[in-house]
């Protein structure tokens, strides 16, 4: 029997022998999960969300009976302490606004960041972000509004600082100091579960950090979808000018974020640049250089990028080859492995792709099958990882056993 | 170039502020609602569904087109509403209870008016009670569900088992898609109708309808 350490070792060697495109001792397998863990180790999202203690006992739960190479700590159970203090507009959740405990969180998409707006979020970011974004998305910020810096300086009687006697700029800065708090706490909990996966379970933790494209960034907290597709006819030079803007602060973040955590991944969610939201010019003019900065960025200050590359990227796998060989990971959805074993093989590992409809309605047969094959097409020649196609909510315990043990068995060199 | 030719090539680009114009002065020089609507809007929205569905065109060119078409058609309203014109079919669309996503539906919605198909937009997160009697009080002939996530598709089988219950079968067809859906799901539930993209779907509605 091996050590704890030792078999935490083994599994982020594994891990990163498949990322430098190497073949390792076996097929790592890294599931993508999301609900799954906490429903099916004897909890329910709601309460893991209320109580931290509550979510980590699924976790251990799960753990027991799965182990990935890399692997989760309850971050996606957002605490409903935060959720509430700070008023958040973008979240319904179970418990609260849902009824059904089992079910992830919901992110309400909205026009947090007007069309009229880029120019004042150009000009002056933190401005726009404090008077107009954080008061849309936090419902217990308002006083945010109110408050600026800006004519502190000269005038003598520095006329802005009087609006911290405003009863709603108290509320909102006591709601603020609440939700820091709350947060504290959590990241205190999220740590001690990190340090007992390493010396107890022996599983790496799956993420240092996590990073958006930028055009993302603004898509999906800012414009919304829809609307920020259409920015591409209608406010171009604008949208292009808060990209740049956003990427510089985003590989500054990221990598201070990252430093002292325990394992080098980075995960970017990649949302909007799929085949059917954008043609081949658009990718390559509004969605991919600020993309491919960001991930050499992140890259070179020694940390590996995992891309969870949602949708299908069937027309843009030559993009991704130019991302420096063994520097990245790929992870699949809709993309077809064997094309994408075809275009990035020998140069970077790639990830995937189960899908999430045959881990919860198919039969343990058919995973298999699918496993193997994925075994034989992508992993010769190294630099693949076995995962699913998307996060997993409620998939079918024997699907799951299905994958682990065929990766196990079929996957050894 | 006739005006109404011109009419769908602007559309077709998304030129909204053009398609309106054109559509006031086609009404100004005599046209007729109908000729306007079939040849002018509806004739550019076709084509750009064509092309969305070989991958031509995506997304955005899509929503462009239909804000283009949308405010074409509030100049052309009055005078289709004195018109009399017969809708091709009638269709209840949503995402099913729990599914937010709605880009796709908002797709199959302006595919559908694109080829004549009276719309009632439901909206998200809509209970099986709430697509079936909307399509009941409508008189609707189609339910065309759409769900994006593992733990929603299961909500399309309610549907389909609540037009059974309601003794509607007969009268109103479930469509189902979103990107999880398949064939064999959709086999599996009793539904009666999938498609993988919105431009086909909106085709087979418009069979659906005829018949
Ligand atoms: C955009 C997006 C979002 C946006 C949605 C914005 C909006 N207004 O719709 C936002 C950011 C809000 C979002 C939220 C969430 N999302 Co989301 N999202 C996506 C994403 C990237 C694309 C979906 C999309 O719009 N595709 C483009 C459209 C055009 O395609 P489509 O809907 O399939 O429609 C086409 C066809 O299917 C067909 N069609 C559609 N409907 C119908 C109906 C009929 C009758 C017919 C015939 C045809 C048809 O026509 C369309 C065009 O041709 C997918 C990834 C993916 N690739 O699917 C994840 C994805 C669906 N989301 C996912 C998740 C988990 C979530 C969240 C739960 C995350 C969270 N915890 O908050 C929430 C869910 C909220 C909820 N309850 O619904 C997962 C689902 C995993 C699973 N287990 O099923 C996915 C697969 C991502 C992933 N890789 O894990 N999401």
């Amino acid at each position: 029997m091996s050590t704890i350490k030792q078999q935490y070792d083994a599994r982020l060697k594994r891990v990163m022998d498949a990322a430098a495109v190497k073949e390792p001792d076996q097929v790592p397998i890294v599931p993508v999960f999301q609900a799954f863990p906490v429903n099916y180790g004897g909890g329910n999202i709601a309460d893991a969300m209320k109580d931290f203690d509550h979510g980590a006992k699924a976790y251990d739960n799960f753990y027991k009976d799965f182990q990935p190479d890399l692997g989760w700590d309850p971050i996606l159970m957002f605490p409903t302490s935060y959720l509430e203090s700070s008023g958040i507009t973008w979240f319904r959740w179970p418990g609260k606004h849902l009824e059904d405990h089992t079910q992830m969180y919901q992110f309400i998409e909205e026009e947090y960041m007007k069309e009229d707006e880029y120019p004042e979020a150009i000009k002056d970011f933190t401005k726009f972000m404090m008077n107009k974004w954080m008061p849309r998305s936090f419902a217990n910020f308002q006083g945010l509004a109110k408050l600026d810096f800006r004519n502190n300086m000269w005038f003598g009687h520095m006329g802005s600082l009087a609006a911290y006697s405003d009863p709603e700029v108290i509320q909102t800065l006591e709601a603020m100091v609440e939700t820091g708090k709350n947060l504290m706490d959590w990241f205190i909990k999220l740590g001690g579960y990190q340090a007992h996966m390493q010396n107890d379970l022996g599983i790496p933790l799956l993420y240092a950090g996590f990073a958006y494209a930028p055009f993302d960034m603004i898509g999906d907290s800012m414009r919304g979808t829809p609307s920020i597709l259409m920015d591409m006819y209608d406010h171009e030079e604008e949208l292009l000018q808060l990209i740049d803007l956003i990427t510089e602060f985003a590989i500054t973040d990221t990598i201070a974020g990252c430093s002292g955590k325990s394992t080098p991944f980075v995960w970017y969610w990649l949302h909007k640049g799929i085949d059917s939201f954008m043609s081949d010019e658009q990718f390559a003019k509004f969605y991919w250089p600020s993309l491919k900065k960001y991930i050499i960025a992140v890259a070179d200050a020694g940390l590996t990028p995992v891309i969870y590359v949602e949708g299908a990227y069937n027309t843009r796998l030559e993009y991704l080859k130019e991302i420096p060989p063994g520097k990245a990971i790929f992870s699949f959805e809709y993309t077809d492995m064997a094309e994408a074993k075809k275009v990035l093989g020998g140069h970077s590992c790639i990830m995937g792709d189960v899908p999430a409809v045959m881990l919860t309605y198919g039969k343990p047969e058919e995973v298999v099958d699918y496993c193997k094959n994925l075994i034989d097409t992508c992993a010769p020649g190294g630099g693949f990882i076995m995962d699913s196609g998307t996060m997993i909510d409620d998939a079918n315990p024997r699907n799951i056993e299905a994958m682990f043990e065929t990766t196990l068995k079929y996957g050894k060199r | 170039m006739s005006i109404l030719s011109e009419m769908s090539a602007s559309l077709q680009k998304g030129k909204a502020n053009d398609v309106k114009e054109m559509v006031q002065t086609a009404l100004s020089d005599g046209l007729g609602a109908k000729e306007i609507l079939e040849e002018g809007l509806l004739s550019g929205m076709g084509i750009v569904g064509a092309k969305f569905k070989n991958n031509e065109v995506f997304v955005p060119e899509v929503l462009i087109a239909a804000r283009a078409m949308n405010a074409g058609m509030e100049i052309l309203k009055p005078a289709l509403a004195s018109a009399d014109l017969e809708p091709k079919g009638k269709a209840v669309v949503g995402t099913v209870k729990g599914d937010l996503h709605d880009i796709g539906k908002n797709l199959v919605i302006i595919m559908f008016e694109g080829k004549g198909i009276e719309v009632i937009d439901v909206g998200t997160d809509v209970s099986p009670e709430v697509f079936v009697e909307t399509a009941i009080k409508e008189g609707a002939n189609i339910i065309a569900c759409s769900a994006l996530l593992t733990t929603t598709m299961a909500a399309m089988k309610e549907v389909v088992s609540t037009v059974q219950e309601k003794g509607v079968a007969d009268k109103i067809t479930v469509m189902v898609g979103g990107a999880p859906v398949t064939q064999a799901f959709c086999d599996t539930i009793g539904a009666d109708y999938y498609a993988a993209d919105a431009a086909t779907a909106s085709e087979g509605a418009l069979a659906l309808s005829k018949s």
